[in-house]
């Protein structure tokens, strides 16, 4: 395999809604086991590229491929059970829930029913299990707390070992990082490295420049819509688009 | 100085809480009490009850089964405001069946009570997208069309309906059987919920989004929940037909649509418990208010009114709390 097939492939991909185009002609290609951080204002585009994705939103024209397979315009439950999982920005777990309860819903997908070889044993256990790799103590018994009394650095964990759950290849996250204090984004980006360490391929759309140029491979920068800029973190930061797209006032 | 009321769980409820609970006659006895009492009451003194009270307890169970399968409906968030759909089709598939096929309820209930569910839940299947009152307004619209298309083209009897069916041998056996299905529903949706599927179901009526992000496909578990419901609400149609020995336009009556949203409302939802109580409540009482004649309804409403003012929790979730929590004023300045 000298030619490796890309494990996602975008191309010529647009969304309107209504007459605002949110996505206009994006391509990129990703390959297995690279991370590629996305970037750009807000209302660039960045969350709809991820609904794009995961077939929340149906794209107005375009192709996207994962593995070389078709799958634009799939409904988002046949888009997990191929393998992509995402985390939302705005998080909003089952709050009567006790934490671990919170994966049960993955958990009992047909994807990791499969993966797990039939009917799934003690999926609390599983549970757990994820919520201790995300970083509840399990000491401390967090993950026996309701979701809704939890701090929002839980809840983005929580989020985050949702997505995992799945057994995904592709992780999106979604600003996973917004709303967090340094210490707490400090305490997560171990782990994504770690599940890039374990091979899985990563997209994380990010307003934190600096730990996200730290972990990524590649950045790809949106404004309204288009696609920009691509490559290595430093490259991109020095076009002179970008400068003034993203960090307008500096620029000047 | 201001009062507030503190309410801490009992040590048998903390203790009852795991396997630890096997472990003493009190705890196990504990855990059993809240289900065996109100099963066996009902098994044992609704027999020795005068014929018109056990009517009354047969109707009561028939809304009683409607208002738990609008109560599963709501687990996953639908809405329904056409329970009577279900009643009028359940009542409409075992009255042909006995009146043109000649079969007798053995064969009709179970027959109606699965066809009744596939055929509700595929008149329902295009709208499964539509949430909250969206969805209400198509259940709600659903029954009126069949019972004026019944009417426009009198087919299955037309506005006269299908009359002289067979009748349930005696009263005791239509009683037994009711409080059977009753009971199965009861402790099977309980069940069901408690489960991780119950989760799952759950997930979907409090974060679709989140339930289509984990790789679920919503629309096939709505369905799922969807032909639960409905077949409880047609066997509910198909046990009253044979017992008012007629089917007919008014099984799609607004009546079947309303009580079991009251009684849920009143009982406490999500809980299927809840319901159940609920609507042996406000069934029998508007049995007893029947002396009041025209002021029956007035005090109906305002019985309910007050109830989900004074106890918006409702009566399940009431008792619950009293059985499972100990309460005391502290003084907090």
């Amino acid at each position: 395999m000298t030619e490796l097939t890309p494990l996602l492939r975008a191309s010529n991909l647009t969304k309107k809604f209504g007459g605002v185009t949110a996505v206009s002609n994006v391509d990129f290609d990703l390959q297995e086991g690279q991370l590629l951080g996305v970037i750009g204002p807000n209302g660039s585009g960045k969350t709809t590229l991820v609904n794009l994705i995961t077939g929340f939103v149906k794209p107005t024209a375009g192709r996207i491929e994962f593995r070389g397979k078709d799958i634009t315009g799939w409904p988002p439950y046949k888009v997990v059970s191929e393998g992509i999982s995402r985390t939302f920005q705005m998080v909003r777990p089952f709050y009567q829930l006790p934490a671990y309860k919170n994966l049960i819903v993955p958990l009992y997908s047909p994807r990791v029913k499969k993966l797990a070889g039939g009917k799934y044993g003690n999926r609390d256990a599983v549970a757990l299990d994820l919520l201790e790799e995300v970083g509840f103590e399990r000491d401390a018994h967090v993950s026996y707390k309701k979701a809704g009394a939890l701090p929002q650095g839980y809840l983005k964990r929580l989020e985050l070992a949702k997505s995992m759950a799945l057994r995904p290849d592709l992780i999106i996250l979604d600003e996973l990082f917004s709303g967090l204090s340094l210490a707490e984004v400090a305490s997560i980006v171990p782990i994504i490295e770690k599940l890039k360490h374990q091979g899985k391929t990563i997209i994380m759309i990010e307003h934190r420049l600096k730990e996200l140029f730290r972990i990524a491979d590649r950045v790809m920068v949106l404004n309204y819509g288009r696609k920009i800029a691509e490559g290595k973190a430093k490259d991109v930061m020095e076009s002179p688009d970008v400068k003034e797209a993203y960090l307008g006032s500096e620029a000047e | 100085m201001n009062r507030r009321k503190e309410r801490i769980d009992r040590g048998v409820k903390a203790r009852s809480a795991d396997i630890f609970a096997l472990t003493s006659y009190r705890e196990m006895l504990y855990l059993m009490i809240p289900g065996a009492v109100p099963v066996v009451a009902l098994l044992c003194f609704s027999p020795m009850l005068s014929d018109y009270w056990r009517e009354v307890i047969i109707s009561t169970a028939i809304y009683a089964l409607l208002a738990m399968s609008w109560d599963m409906l709501m687990c996953a968030g639908l809405l329904s405001l056409g329970q009577s759909l279900f009643f009028g089709i359940g009542s409409y598939i075992s009255g042909s069946l006995n009146y043109y096929a000649g079969l007798p309820p053995i064969l009709t209930l179970p027959i109606a009570t699965i066809l009744g569910g596939l055929l509700c839940t595929v008149l329902l299947l295009p709208v499964l997208r539509l949430r909250g009152i969206y969805f209400a307004m198509v259940t709600l619209v659903v029954p009126l069309m069949l019972s004026r298309l019944v009417e426009a083209t009198r087919i299955l009897g037309g506005t006269e309906g299908l009359t002289g069916l067979t009748p349930f041998p005696n009263q005791l056996t239509a009683l037994f059987i009711i409080q059977l299905a009753l009971l199965a529903t009861l402790f099977g949706f309980r069940r069901i919920m408690g489960s991780d599927y119950g989760l799952v179901v759950k997930g979907i009526s409090d974060n679709d989004r989140s339930v289509m992000s984990a790789g679920l496909n919503i629309y096939w578990y709505k369905a799922q929940v969807l032909f639960l419901g409905a077949s409880v609400g047609c066997f509910a149609g198909a046990f009253g037909t044979h017992m008012d020995m007629f089917a007919g336009m008014p099984g799609f009556a607004l009546d079947y649509s309303i009580m079991p949203v009251a009684a849920a409302v009143v009982g406490g939802v999500g809980t299927f418990a809840g319901p159940l109580i609920g609507a042996f409540i406000l069934v029998p009482l508007s049995e007893m208010l029947r002396a009041l004649g025209s002021l029956r309804m007035v005090f109906y409403g305002l019985f309910l009114v007050v109830f989900v003012v004074g106890m918006p929790e409702g009566i399940f979730a009431y008792i619950q709390r009293k059985y499972q929590q100990m309460e005391r004023w502290v003084d907090v300045s």
